[in-house]
């Protein structure tokens, strides 16, 4: 079923309202020296929608999210966020922006409990000095406990309330992933970025996975951008994938448009050559 | 009662992060502090002083800020002795320019000016970590204890080089200077530590010390959720020679009362602080207590059994001592690389479950 592009937004096959556009990738290249990690991609990613960017290894998959949170500054081309162009910015300046990602390999901080890692991700949002803090009064304390508070939500949300104490170096991966993701959702972002949310999960942990990301996408309104290599989990999860091959966008639709895309097919398949 | 946290519920937040949330402890913790201010001060001597209370307060006020530095934000500095330095020849300058201040505004103030100093030789550590660091804070070292040997200013230009300590008052006591009694000497030292401690406790535990321990275990990704890794950098520098600085002026001006800046504050002080916080743990607000506790403590009962047990000629138990001290540290980081403070955890852990482990 094709949808409507339209800038006013679309409704997809399951009834969700998608808004207009929240950032776009405007001819964005992006070089290392002579190595052309992307060529010349434009897309955007729509508010409330879950977007794929999918492709074989080398593609450019994490270079391009690496764009898109502001780690790397595209060589050319422009990133607009809601509308407004976004110039050189420092990581933490994006991250104020209301980006929040995770990484492929888990980048949590391993001697924190995973109370503790979770509450980095409201970092921003926190007020007081240094004054008020060394003496744990007023705005201080206050302040904790108020993001405390909306933490043990989002704790809940994912299901870690028995290891909330734990020191994250001794937690099994599939839970270093979930607690990474909740420490990216504590920041409440607009836009999540999630490198590799599955990788190397069982299918069991796949499918809570899953169910979280399709969970927060509706209950919290979060535009998601995800990259995976699990094409189940894409084609059931995503809106819209993004298929790159060798730094460039051979495909960009619906799962099913994607699906029946001659290029899409020769990247992944080969192509004979005669 | 056992050391248990089953029955002891926790209905708010702030209940929940409190430092010492099983009862036990917490009784512990007031029992030593009434011991601290109610006992010891009514029967300490001068040589208690001097020789084991006055050195370890003074020591635990270091190693909690090196521990802050070094432990929390992962910056490893071997500038401490110069640190310190600084904080010794601020409150000197200080009470001699304004003699009638009370002496713990002096001593804070020397705290601010060592911060300033120490901020800028941890601007480096925006661009380099680890050895690299350590070496460039090991620059500070020697420019410090230079600087206060050749500037004949730092010193009021005594014939000596020594600088010596004027006589100091808090709330009509003496502190400081020849008249000052054991347990003023300790109590001074001890309030001062008790404050220090509750605030190194208060900013370990909240946003502050988030923000360098995310620095400390992964800066990339510290800087991708929002930490700005100059300013939380910078404040870990600030704190801890903040922290340096009140021990250093201390040091001097308590426990020295004259001092000469290469024979009080060189390296070996570096090493030593940073003996204490590896010894103690890194990371951990009671291991800069038990490393401070262990080296200081340790010299002076090695030499009381020694010397006055074994009757053995002071020149050898010296020396024995140093190699003794030596060993045991080793075997001590072979046995338990994260430091008494680990030792202390998993002791608490065991008891937690005592007398039922399964």
């Amino acid at each position: 079923m094709p949808v409507s592009h339209a800038e006013e937004g679309y409704v997809t096959a399951d009834g969700r309202q998608i808004g207009g556009t929240l950032m776009e990738m405007k001819n964005i290249t992006l070089r290392f020296g002579g190595v052309v990690a992307i060529k010349d991609i434009s897309f955007d990613i729509r508010d409330g929608e879950i977007r794929a960017i999918i492709g074989p290894n080398g593609a450019g998959k994490s270079s391009m999210l690496n764009v898109i949170s502001g780690f790397y500054v595209p060589t050319e081309g422009d990133v607009y966020f809601k509308k407004v162009k976004r110039g050189p910015m420092k990581p933490y300046e994006v991250a104020r922006l209301g980006i929040a990602r995770t990484f492929q390999n888990i980048a949590l901080f391993d001697g924190m409990s995973v109370l503790d890692n979770i509450m980095t991700g409201r970092l921003t949002m926190i007020k007081s000095g240094l004054l008020s803090q060394a003496l744990w009064y007023g705005s201080a304390a206050r302040e904790e406990y108020a993001h405390r508070e909306k933490v043990e939500r989002i704790i809940d949300f994912l299901e870690i309330q028995n290891i909330r104490k734990t020191p994250v170096g001794r937690l099994p991966y599939g839970l270093k992933k979930r607690v990474e993701l909740a420490r990216a959702l504590a920041a409440e972002p607009k836009l999540l970025l999630l490198d590799e949310p599955m990788a190397g999960m069982n299918v069991e942990e796949k499918e809570d996975m899953s169910r979280f990301i399709l969970d927060l996408n509706d209950e919290f309104g979060t535009t998601i951008c995800l990259i995976e290599h699990d094409m189940g989990v894409v084609m059931d999860l995503s809106d819209r994938v993004v298929v790159m091959d060798y730094g460039r966008k051979i495909g960009d639709g619906t799962p099913d448009e994607v699906r029946n895309n001659q290029d899409v097919i020769d990247a992944y398949l080969g192509v004979a050559h005669d | 009662m056992l050391y248990r946290e089953a029955g002891d519920f926790k209905t708010t937040y702030s209940d929940d992060s409190q430092t010492f949330p099983i009862r036990f402890d917490r009784m512990g913790y007031y029992v030593t502090l009434l011991i601290a201010f109610g006992v010891i001060p009514l029967v300490i001597n001068d040589y208690w002083a001097n020789a084991v209370f006055v050195p370890f307060l003074i020591y635990a006020i270091a190693a909690l800020g090196l521990n802050i530095l070094v432990g929390y934000a992962g910056q490893l500095s071997l500038g401490t002795g110069g640190f310190m330095a600084v904080g010794a020849y601020s409150v000197y300058k200080l009470m001699t320019a304004f003699p009638g201040m009370p002496v713990l505004i002096d001593v804070l103030l020397a705290g601010a000016i060592t911060a300033l100093v120490g901020v800028l030789f941890g601007l480096p550590s925006l661009r380099i970590k680890g050895f690299y660091l350590a070496v460039a804070t090991l620059a500070a070292q020697f420019f410090l204890v230079w600087l206060f040997n050749k500037v004949p200013w730092f010193y009021n230009y005594s014939a000596s080089g020594m600088i010596t300590v004027p006589q100091g008052k808090m709330l009509g006591v003496y502190v400081t200077g020849a008249q000052t009694t054991a347990s003023a000497k300790y109590l001074f030292c001890l309030i001062i530590l008790v404050l220090l401690a509750v605030v190194a406790r208060n900013l370990t535990r909240g946003t502050v010390g988030r923000k360098w321990m995310a620095i400390r275990d992964m800066d990339i990704a510290a800087e991708i959720i929002g930490v700005n890794p100059l300013t939380a950098k910078l404040s870990a520098f600030a704190v801890s020679s903040f922290f340096i600085g009140v021990a250093g002026a201390l040091f001097f001006a308590v426990y020295l009362g004259a001092a000469e800046v290469t024979e009080a504050f060189s390296i070996q002080k570096s090493f030593l602080i940073l003996f204490m916080v590896i010894i103690g743990g890194l990371g951990s607000i009671f291991g800069s207590f038990a490393g401070a506790a262990f080296l200081v403590l340790l010299p002076v009962l090695l030499k009381n059994v020694l010397v006055g047990q074994f009757g053995w000629p002071t020149d050898l138990a010296a020396h024995l001592e140093l190699m003794i001290v030596g060993a045991l540290i080793v075997g001590f980081l072979i046995a338990e690389p994260h430091g008494m403070a680990q030792l202390w955890r998993l002791a608490k852990e065991k008891l937690r479950l005592w007398p039922f482990p399964h």
